[in-house]
């Protein structure tokens, strides 16, 4: 552990990366008791007040405080992206992990299928699923998990494949183990780190997939999100081009944190893979 | 002459195999549609409530709502199979029509953007590659990480504020100007002109994933023997890189834009959006404003199957490039 964190802190570009999340996170948990007085939906002043004036971000075309549709947007951001992550993972590891530990007519079928869905245009499906269902958290982090497992079930699959024929795990079958105890207490555990990898990454498409959701109006109408903010002041394009600028800066950091975090962790958990 | 009845044998085997996967489509669009909270002819009807009786009548006749659940997904299977997609009330055409209006535009966008988005990732992610870690290769991956951290929605708007609203060089949005009445050369030269923010938008994305692919790549190539055998027998680094690296280097690009089409025609549907680019990304939205479902649901069905005959053509340029992958 303790060599994996020396490893991870060298990387200069993946500290800073941790850094800035954690501000996020903080930002996003404790922001709207510290600093704001009001939610991101109430009226706070005078549409269209410029940034650094008496608003920090100034107001939108509604008079709705910037910042507080800021914070309110990263609880958003950060919910979503681990929500579906975490359920894309979980539809990734089972389907990969039967199929690379049972091999033969359940892999054959298996794969085929995370191929067909790999196949299909994602974020139009994710679309599709959203306004169908009609626009909420539930549904959007549904959306955003049904067309992300893919990668994920490969990754465990291939995994599970070459654990599967390794000594310690024929050892655990030859002395009559069951098969969900070897998953889970040997082939699963081996797995941890590359499935954490490929997590933090999906973090950050999930929140841009997220994002552009919310941009085209498939967001939970009772939740402040960023792709929201820029898509509802995209028509006051010319008055106001900040009200498009902020939340898009914000996207941008938060995904960019979560990237270099990401690669920082490949390369601090799979030494092997560096150049 | 066997290369070419190869190559015929290889594709039909190819449009064999996406059967399933069309019909996964078909599934999922009839499932959607059944598990939508409320009668499905509300949900295709949308909630507008601007639905006109006759509206209802003819999607509870089109989709057969009062027969059994198996004759409804066999009717609407065989619908979708003669390519009778339905009607749009909203925009008074079938689907299909409408659809093969704006399949043009959104076509000249994604091949602009695969040319140029291709083209550039390779250069860039040569230039980075061949000299790792100087400023070249940090200036380069820097834009790479950051380009690649980008919503495509925002760099459009961005885009427009700096090049359409203040430098004023550039159209906001549409294909044609309208009002010009431009024909021939002029014609082209203004939807070029309209082309150059969508396309350079969609591209910085798919530019950024190529220069990452491709640095690693070069990285991974130039450790190889057949390098040490080039360098060993007096090449010069160029003729090493050119030559031997740079082709090497580049399948595992055509790979990953096989990969990245379907995500293409998704990232169309934001950037059509923020242009007001007329190809089938905006009809996408305008059908979802409209609550136009049916539409929506027929969009979505074309543009798996040009996900899926995009592939197969990449499938063929590969084994062009790599003769030793054979075709199957």
């Amino acid at each position: 552990m303790s060599a994996f964190l020396r490893r991870f802190m060298r990387n200069q570009a993946a500290f800073a990366g941790l850094l800035v999340l954690l501000a996020i996170v903080a930002v996003a948990i404790a922001g709207p008791s510290l600093f704001l007085h009001a939610g991101p939906f109430e009226l706070a002043g005078p549409p269209f007040s410029p940034p650094f004036g008496r608003y920090p971000l100034g107001t939108d075309m509604l008079g709705r405080n910037e910042l507080a549709g800021l914070v309110y947007g990263a609880r958003t951001s950060l919910l979503i992206g681990l929500a579906a992550t975490l359920f894309a993972t979980l539809l990734g590891v089972v389907t990969g992990g039967l199929a690379g530990y049972y091999g033969g007519a359940l892999d054959h079928a298996l794969m085929r299928v995370t191929e067909m869905f790999q196949t299909i245009p994602s974020f139009l499906f994710a679309i599709l699923v959203v306004a169908i269902l009609s626009p909420s958290i539930r549904t959007v982090i549904l959306a955003i998990a049904i067309v992300s497992w893919p990668p994920m079930a490969r990754l465990v699959r291939g995994e599970f494949r070459s654990l599967r024929n390794r000594e310690f795990v024929q050892a655990c079958i030859a002395m009559g183990m069951s098969d969900t105890r070897v998953i889970l207490l040997h082939v699963l555990p081996n797995c941890v780190s590359s499935i954490i990898v490929t997590g933090s990454l999906l973090v950050a498409t999930a929140i841009l997939t997220e994002s552009a959701l919310s941009f085209l109006g498939l967001s939970d109408p009772n939740v402040m999100s960023w792709g929201f903010m820029v898509g509802a002041a995209r028509d006051f394009l010319q008055r106001a081009w900040w009200l498009c600028a902020i939340p898009g800066v914000a996207i941008l950091v938060t995904v960019l944190a979560i990237n270099l975090v990401g690669d920082g962790l490949n390369d601090a958990l799979n030494p092997r893979l560096r150049h | 002459m066997s290369v070419a009845r190869d190559r015929a044998r290889y594709i039909g085997w190819r449009l064999a195999q996406a059967v399933p996967t069309l019909l996964l489509i078909v599934t999922l669009n009839f499932l959607l549609v059944h598990l939508a909270p409320g009668n499905a002819a509300d949900v295709l009807a949308g909630e507008a409530g601007s639905a006109t009786p006759q509206y209802m009548a003819f999607l509870r006749h089109e989709f057969g709502l009062d027969q059994p659940l198996y004759v409804q997904y066999l009717d609407y299977l065989r619908n979708v199979v003669s390519l009778d997609l339905g009607y749009s009330f909203r925009e008074g055409m079938p689907v299909r029509d409408l659809i093969a209006t704006r399949l043009g535009p959104t076509l000249l966008l994604m091949g602009t953007t695969i040319v140029l988005s291709i083209g550039l990732g390779v250069l860039f992610g040569l230039l980075a590659g061949t000299r790792p870690n100087s400023l070249r290769d940090n200036v380069i991956s820097v834009f790479a990480l950051v380009s690649y951290a980008t919503p495509l929605f925002w760099v459009g708007l961005m885009l427009i504020v700096l090049f359409a609203i203040e430098l004023r060089w550039l159209p906001t949005s549409g294909m044609v100007n309208i009002a010009a009445f431009y024909t021939g050369w002029a014609k082209a030269g203004d939807i070029a002109r309209h082309l150059v923010l969508p396309a350079i938008t969609l591209s910085l994305f798919y530019m950024a994933l190529y220069v990452r692919l491709m640095r690693a790549s070069i990285l991974e190539q130039r450790g190889m023997d057949y390098v040490v055998t080039a360098r060993s027998k007096g090449l010069t680094e160029r003729a090493i890189t050119y030559r031997h690296v740079l082709r090497n280097a580049s399948l595992p690009i055509v790979t990953m834009a096989g990969v990245q089409i379907g995500n293409l025609l998704g990232g169309s549907v934001v950037v059509e959006t923020v242009f007001g680019w007329p190809g089938i990304g905006l009809l996408a939205y305008k059908a979802l404003f409209a609550r136009d479902l049916n539409l929506l649901l027929g969009v979505f069905f074309v543009a798996a199957c040009l996900v899926i005959v995009v592939n197969i053509v990449v499938d063929v340029i590969y084994t062009m490039l790599d003769p030793r992958i054979g075709l199957r």
